[in-house]
């Protein structure tokens, strides 16, 4: 329960779920000769189709200075272009009983849309348009970066979460571009124009830097043709070369942050870990984070919640995450959300003596075993939702991986042991490559103070 | 048992007609429950949507958030199981069973491995007739509780949504926060959420809805399984309660940079003969996509917001007509503004055909990418018996849809569009917004 204060630990994607030989027979994947890689996910179910166009693109490829550049050219791709009026691609969706949207990472730009199967060729017709056709005037921009503050405004300036999550990431990474937000610095958003837009589109946007996902009731050879037809002509970008971003300093010494704001109701205290990242045909590592998050965090059974909930009740809600699916490094988490009239320093004592008693007495076997059951289980449940599907295929192919290595997935996760679990805890648990902060109101101990009482009169 | 194919060929003439097949089983059990079914072995799972109608609604004067805390509290601990035994129990069978409770409803919502499904039938049976409601599990989950309600104070959203229904509702249920006050939560007993428990989760108020690998007889017999020994009524649902709002401004000073306004007033009910022209003239104004006016003038236009929307809230005892907006402090007043000026404009000319024909093409077309997977086509079962549809509805549905004229609409816009009772609660620092009527 409580899915609110599950908003505190969530990361840009929920855990990634394994998936079975079965859906790996429902896929194709193929590369174009201008370098377009496509990947195919066959549901015929319905007769619906998902057509996505995911670019090695996004806030951690921008140029210093210009940040919020990438999502800003999400926005404007669906201005003008040389074949089409601005707003006539939403338009020519709806009007063919489509939705269509796209969103930004740190590591990519994605395109979608959703329609009829019938439909795909349109979209692929339109979607090819806008690759290398941007056609956008200075009105266009001006408006729409009104828009794009006003989003940050809502995501990020109403939300002391937010603004918390972006003064953590900043800490965390000193050098590395994962520590701008991917909405971008309000004072930089402000200043971003044409030519920023422009540049970016021109150094990034093409067929050799674009991955192809379509899912749904198509045939691959039908979508092989059809991209051949539309994507398959666009001349590659030669420019494009690999994705070099700079390499964080060694982090010598732990970071400590207190945010204090008037709209914090229910203080907490979060701490982040530097950690590897899945890599090409090396997800070991990532696997066994993956399975610690689970052990740690993830149900009423975990080690955090037993602890911290059940146990001592000095948590309303503890829990641990970590997403491997990143370029570069990433981070585990984990989070504690104190009981009234627990001080801050003692939430974050029981978090670390939880921590230490795990380290001393090791996974749960049973617990085990029932995380990797629910895991296989997955593979049958993720059949029921192509959406979901084609949406892991494009964000591990734009952040690093392979076909290969999506597949691999769930045997790789099926066979961390309980000594790779615990290899990871002691390998993350390093203070000095930690970033810990407390989320709180201007008057937070007091407050707690008055909340005991309170609690004590009324019951 | 009803039989129906769902067509998809309503797009244009020349393209080959895509077709989903949706057979819809309704299901008697041998114990007397109705459930729909549609049945698809093609992966080995069902899914499982139960309704029961009332929900928080149904929580009694003194007690609110009785029936939200009863709902969190029936996967914490049930017959001989304790709360970590339960949840045990679920992770062994890789099931997925969450309730949850709306203004009008407690839902289930499951998801059984074929492989395992009876031990898992027997989980949620347990939850739902025998929970155990443990004291320490009543304390923990209030804490929880309790979090959500002191957060809520500060989320200028949460805020904008509550001053609204405490202005339209009142003192009927709907004027209140579902969850309740931390007053209220802090004093309910045990034996308010048995009381919760009896009066809302009953057979007599329950509606089912099943799409994946089970036969109908299976499925009748799972429902006996999990049904079959609750109470078989519960609470009277409450009144009917009408919608009366003046036209103005409601400011709530919060200081937070961006102000957040829901704006609304009466609506129609679902089963209202101009409930689909009113949902078509929705489509045009204020639904989803970039097209609608609103989206077009507040956003395209003039960059006053990141999304402004309007939608039709049919709730089962009052139907509001409502939206919401959000821009930064000095730019909400003409969010406001631009609004109101747009509900006036259709109120008094209607819309285009050219509006009406794209709005058509667009429902119609994505009516049918609905029905995309087990877990959504056993919710939108449920949803059309919970809005005392018929089977057919599915292939009536687009024909309804085709048959709204451009009068339909400019006649529905006329009477349902309201720009003198339309109420703007603003929740931030507005500048040059001040409460007051028929601004």
């Amino acid at each position: 329960m409580l899915k609110r204060l599950a908003c505190i630990a969530a990361t840009c994607c929920a855990t990634t779920l394994a998936h079975a030989q079965d859906i790996e027979d429902d896929v194709t994947s193929f590369t174009l000769d201008n370098g377009m890689d496509v990947v195919v996910i066959e549901d015929h179910r319905a007769p619906a189709v998902v057509h996505m166009v995911w670019y090695r693109a996004g806030s951690a490829d921008e140029p210093r200075g210009a940040s919020g550049i990438a999502h800003y050219l999400e926005h404007l791709l669906f201005k003008e272009t040389d074949n089409m009026e601005a707003g006539e691609f939403s338009r020519v969706v709806a009007e063919n009983g489509g939705r269509d949207n796209a969103f930004t990472s740190y590591d990519y730009t994605a395109y979608f849309q959703r329609v009829a199967a019938d439909r795909l060729e349109l979209m692929m017709r339109m979607e090819s348009d806008r690759m290398v056709n941007l056609n956008i005037t200075q009105e266009d921009i001006l408006t729409e970066r009104e828009v794009v503050i006003e989003e940050r405004n809502q995501r990020v300036e109403n939300d002391p979460g937010s603004l918390f999550r972006e003064q953590r990431r900043a800490a965390q990474f000193l050098n590395h571009p994962y520590g701008t937000p991917i909405i971008g610095w309000r004072h930089e958003m402000e200043t971003l124009t044409l030519e920023d837009a422009l540049a970016f589109y021109e150094r990034h946007y093409a067929p050799n830097n674009a991955v192809l996902v379509v899912a749904g009731d198509v045939e691959p050879d039908a979508v092989r043709a059809l991209a051949e037809q539309y994507y398959g002509v666009i001349p590659a970008n030669p420019a494009i070369g690999p994705r070099d971003r700079v390499d964080e300093p060694r982090q010598l010494a732990e970071r400590r942050l207190q945010m204090r704001d008037p709209r914090v109701a229910q203080p907490y205290v979060i701490r982040t870990y530097l950690a590897p990242e899945r890599d090409p045909g090396d997800q070991e590592t990532a696997a066994a984070l993956t399975l610690l998050a689970d052990v740690l965090g993830s149900g009423q059974t975990s080690v955090l919640v037993r602890k911290l909930q059940f146990d001592t009740q000095d948590s309303v809600y503890a829990s641990a995450f970590y997403s491997g699916l990143s370029l570069d490094d990433t981070t585990f988490g984990i989070v504690t959300v104190p009981a009234p009239g627990v001080p801050m320093q003692e939430a974050e004592d029981a978090l670390d003596q939880a921590i230490a008693e795990f380290l001393e007495e090791g996974v749960d076997p049973d617990q085990l075993a029932r995380i990797k059951f629910q895991r296989r289980a997955q593979l049958i449940y993720a059949r029921d939702d192509v959406n979901t599907l084609a949406r892991r295929y494009g964000a591990a192919l734009t952040s690093g991986l392979t076909v290969a290595d999506v597949q691999d997935w769930p045997d790789v996760l099926d066979a961390v042991t309980e000594e790779d679990i615990m290899a990871a805890a002691r390998m993350i648990f390093d203070r000095n490559k930690s970033v810990t902060g407390w989320l709180m109101a201007p008057d937070t101990d007091l407050a707690q103070a008055e909340m005991t009482t309170e609690t004590e009169v009324t019951q | 048992m009803t039989r129906l194919i769902l067509a998809l060929g309503l797009f244009l003439a020349a393209t080959v007609t895509a077709r989903a097949e949706i057979d819809i089983d309704v299901v008697e059990s041998p114990g007397g429950t109705t459930a729909w079914l549609v049945q698809d072995d093609s992966i080995p799972f069902v899914a499982l949507e139960l309704r029961f109608k009332g929900g928080a609604s149904l929580d009694l004067p003194a007690k609110r958030g009785a029936t939200n805390l009863m709902v969190a509290l029936l996967e914490e601990g049930s017959g001989d199981m304790d709360a970590r035994a339960f949840a045990a129990a679920t992770e062994e069978l890789a099931t997925y069973i969450s309730f949850d409770v709306s203004d009008d409803a407690v839902s289930v919502s499951a998801r059984f491995l074929t492989e395992n499904r009876d031990a898992a039938v027997a989980l949620l049976r347990e939850a739902l007739v025998n929970p155990r409601f443990d004291q320490d599990a009543i304390d923990r989950v209030r804490a929880q509780v309790l979090s959500g309600i002191r957060s809520d104070l500060l989320d200028p959203d949460t805020i904008a949504s509550e001053a609204f229904n405490a202005m339209v509702f009142g003192d009927h249920p709907y004027g209140t926060g579902l969850e309740g006050t931390e007053a209220s939560v802090s004093a309910l007993s045990r034996d308010d959420l048995v009381a919760a428990h009896q009066g809302t989760i009953a057979r007599d108020r329950v509606y089912a809805g099943a799409a994946g690998d089970i036969t109908p007889a299976e499925l009748g017999a799972l429902l006996d399984t999990v049904l079959g020994d609750l109470p078989e009524t519960g609470l009277p649902q409450v009144a009917d309660i009408a919608v009366d709002t003046s036209g103005g401004v409601t400011v709530v000073p919060f200081d937070t940079p961006q102000s957040v306004a829901v704006f609304g007033h009466a609506g129609l009910p679902r089963d209202h003969p101009d409930f689909f022209a009113a949902f078509v003239m929705n489509q045009i104004l204020g639904a989803g996509g970039f097209e609608a006016r609103l989206m077009t003038e507040v956003r395209e236009k003039r960059g006053l917001t990141y999304g402004v929307y309007s939608y039709l809230v049919p709730k089962d005892h009052a139907a509001l007509y409502m939206g919401r907006v959000a821009s930064a402090n000095d730019r909400i007043a003409e969010a406001v503004a631009v609004i109101s000026e747009e509900w006036a404009k259709m109120a008094e000319n209607g819309v285009t055909e050219e509006e009406l024909s794209a709005a058509k093409t667009y429902l119609t077309g994505a009516y049918p990418l609905r029905f995309d997977g087990n877990r959504p086509i056993a919710q939108i079962l449920v949803g059309m018996q919970m809005d005392d549809l018929s089977p057919d509805y599915v292939v009536t549905r687009n024909d309804r849809i085709e048959a709204v004229t451009l009068d339909d609409v400019a006649r529905v816009a006329s009477e349902v569009l309201q720009p003198d009772a339309l109420h703007f609660v603003v929740v931030g620092q507005p500048e040059g917004l001040d409460s007051g009527i028929g601004q």
